[in-house]
């Protein structure tokens, strides 16, 4: 059935659109040139990045207020990093998380991105710079962005102990995950990481597929059990390694496991189907989950959140216009439009002033005050998330940054950790 | 005859082909036999001569008792191979043999041959998906159980287990046997079958001397198929098997993911010689140059 509201609307929306588009036409016959320096010669940014924040929507965006236009080349974590790492021509901007930078750096392909070039450097929130959260320290276990943000120089393949001119990434978009549960299957608080070991829900329960990303949610879990307090879960040793992996192989033996997961679509359709009923889950995944009307809640536990950030990275080989195009986009992305974007699905932006300007006061206040909604909140595509009165899991920006346990990371070990999760695999 | 001066020589013409050969079969081949001999690094390839990555893989083999991941990995890929092999030949045989023996109309066959490609007609991955709304804890089949009253409970062994896994492959790959098989069997001349009849040979007598050792380069082709695939497939043990059943093509994934280029490269020599051995193995049982 078609809403012939919405028809008339979008016939208005398309009259506006053609008379802009006229508008501007005449404005470019009137002065007898094109207004921007970008129309002499037409630049295309390739941004190598997750489809986490590849929205078509940023894109558009960007090209209408820049004339520069984005291509997306989207692969997954591991896959960004390895074309990092093993062929770093082929792309203009990545997009990748804080914890690869110590794969990538050493190789020299990345270039220190200039902070005197960035409007709003100083803007970047304390998490990455200080990894504090409303002036307090949070959890630096793994790879924290305090620890990697800084390069020694443009171009440097080490990290700087203290604050530089030059960042490794600009940061984009971070998060913290925990579990996700069905409080409709499982009709009771959950308050703690054991909770995913617990036999009371054998088969029913799950954990990511990324060695990286499940060693570390493992670790929540074994030091929540109480068999074992890591100094750094983040750069075990390989006894702690055998200890976690033992732990999850026999919980893996007695049948607690009803699948692991690989991405983003798999974890929600696990979850929605009642497969599974607790895993470890993304903020977004439990937003899809529930956006189909299935109850699901992204459970904040005592122990903390696994906490993980993304960014902007330059190559080292990048330069001219294009090394400019890539600047005015990093620029553009702090900006607050594409913030107040990402802000909108769940996720946080690097800088919170420019975007909380280019968002309503009653979405600020149910995203990142963890106040009751005002008003029904709507994703950007205009979805339906959460009905008025609601309070989004886990409070304001403070309360979930704040409880941040530790980082996404690559330890030291990686090769055997990675050897031993086979062996979890196969068992 | 010989033919002189009439057109390129032999080895011109057959140069193309092997240069195709040479670049993009050979000289990758001989790459990933060189890196898995390369000490192991996380950000660069540093070339070098080593053991250490085959060393790594068969850690802990000797002992049987507890069997190693490689060893593990290796049964459960090779048993999945097994049983695969096993239902779809059982299948393909069977199909192939109703489509040339008993339909009689080539318009038929042709029809009913085209029936057997339509789930080809969608990708692979969208047939495999299909499976999982009918055999989840609440899907269609339990639903079935349960109204039917036949279980009291959900049976929960139908998805991300061995089962599920084979059956998905039985259902991709029964066609790659089916296909070789019924093109041996249309080769063969009728009056043979005739001449076992009249010669007093019951249907299954015929059946067993006639038709299978005619149709053996068609079982052997489909069967070097299904194998092959089957030892090589990690996408299809990862979503059926809910990610838990551990394959060989799946540790070389996961091992490349992580950059650990020299020790995916010995997995997959190890991998590549496994599979060449069940192939010289098949070929033994049937000469397959003299046979076709």
């Amino acid at each position: 059935m078609t809403d012939p509201k919405n028809e008339a609307s979008a016939t208005a929306e398309a009259d506006a659109k053609r008379r802009s588009l006229l508008k501007g036409a005449a404005g470019v016959f009137a002065t007898g040139m094109f207004p921007a320096v970008h129309a002499q010669e037409k630049i295309v940014l390739r941004y190598l990045g997750t489809a986490v924040n590849q929205d078509k929507a940023i894109a558009d965006k960007f090209k209408a207020d820049t004339g520069i236009e984005i291509q997306y080349v989207a692969v997954n974590t591991d896959e960004v990093t390895k074309r990092a790492v093993t062929s770093p021509n082929s792309f203009d901007l990545i997009d990748t998380e804080y914890f690869s930078l110590k794969k990538i750096v050493p190789t020299g392909n990345l270039k220190g991105i200039d902070t005197k070039k960035i409007k709003n450097a100083d803007k970047i929130t304390t998490l990455f710079t200080t990894g504090m959260v409303g002036g307090k320290a949070v959890g630096d276990q793994g790879t924290a962005p305090k620890k990697v943000i800084y390069l020694e120089g443009e171009k440097s393949k080490n990290f700087a102990k203290a604050p530089t001119q030059f960042m490794s990434l600009i940061p984009t978009v971070y998060n913290a995950d925990t579990l996700g549960i069905r409080p409709d299957l499982i009709k009771r608080p959950i308050e703690s990481w054991k909770e995913l070991l617990n036999p009371e829900f054998k088969g029913k329960a799950a954990i990511l597929n990324i060695p990286s990303i499940g060693i570390m949610d493992a670790a929540m879990v074994v030091e929540s059990m109480g068999l074992y307090k890591y100094p750094d879960k983040g750069n075990m040793t390989k006894k702690e390694i055998d200890l976690t992996i033992k732990t999850l192989i026999d919980a893996k033996k007695a049948g607690q496991f009803r699948s692991l997961w690989k991405d983003f679509n798999e974890s929600v359709n696990l979850m929605a189907s009642g497969e599974v009923v607790i895993q470890s889950m993304w903020s977004p995944a439990v937003t899809a989950v529930r956006s189909k009307g299935i109850a699901c809640v992204f459970q904040p536990l005592k122990e903390g959140y696994r906490a993980w950030a993304a960014g902007f990275g330059l190559p080292a080989t990048l330069s001219g216009k294009k090394l400019d195009g890539a600047y005015e986009f990093i620029n553009w992305f702090l900006d607050g439009w594409a913030g107040a974007y990402l802000n909108r699905q769940g996720y946080y932006s690097a800088v919170l002033e420019t975007a909380k300007a280019k968002m309503e006061p009653y979405e600020w206040a149910y995203w990142m005050e963890g106040k009751p909604a005002a008003q029904d909140i709507k994703s950007p595509n205009g979805q339906v998330l959460e009905k008025a009165g609601k309070v989004r899991d886990g409070g304001s920006y403070e309360q979930r940054m704040g409880a941040i346990a530790c980082w996404n990371a690559l330890m030291d070990e990686n090769t055997y950790m990675v050897q031993k999760w086979n062996e979890f695999v196969a068992a | 005859m010989k033919v002189e001066g009439n057109g390129p020589p032999a080895w011109l013409q057959a140069l193309p082909f092997a240069a195709v050969f040479l670049f993009f079969f050979i000289a990758p081949l001989v790459l990933v036999a060189a890196v898995s001999l390369w000490p192991t690094s996380d950000y660069e390839l540093l070339p070098g001569f080593t053991f250490q990555n085959y060393a790594t893989i068969f850690a802990g083999c000797a002992n049987l008792a507890e069997p190693c991941v490689t060893l593990k990995t290796y049964w459960s890929t090779l048993s999945f191979a097994l049983e695969t092999w096993a239902v779809t030949l059982l299948l393909g045989f069977a199909i192939a043999y109703f489509l040339a023996f008993h339909v009689r109309s080539a318009t038929m066959q042709t029809l009913l041959f085209v029936v057997c490609t339509i789930p080809f007609w969608t990708s692979n991955v969208i047939r495999m998906i299909s499976w999982l709304p009918l055999l989840g804890r609440n899907g269609l089949v339990n639903q079935g159980l349960l109204w039917l009253g036949l279980v009291d409970r959900p049976v929960e062994w139908m998805l991300f287990s061995g089962f599920s896994v084979v059956l998905t492959f039985v259902h991709l790959y029964t066609m790659f046997m089916l296909v070789p098989i019924f093109n041996s069997m249309m080769r063969i001349d009728r009056s043979l079958l005739e001449a076992a009849d009249d010669a007093g040979a019951s249907g299954w007598q015929t059946l067993w001397n006639v038709v299978v050792p005619l149709s053996r380069t068609g079982i052997l082709i489909g069967s070097i198929f299904v194998i092959t695939i089957v030892m090589g497939d990690f996408v299809t043990v990862g979503v059926m098997g809910g990610q838990q059943i551990a394959s060989v093509g799946k540790i070389i994934q996961v091992q490349t993911s992580y950059l650990q280029f020299p020790l995916a490269a010995a997995n997959a020599v190890v991998l590549l010689a496994v599979v060449l051995l069940i192939v010289v193995a098949l070929n033994r049982l049937v000469d397959l140059r003299r046979e076709l």
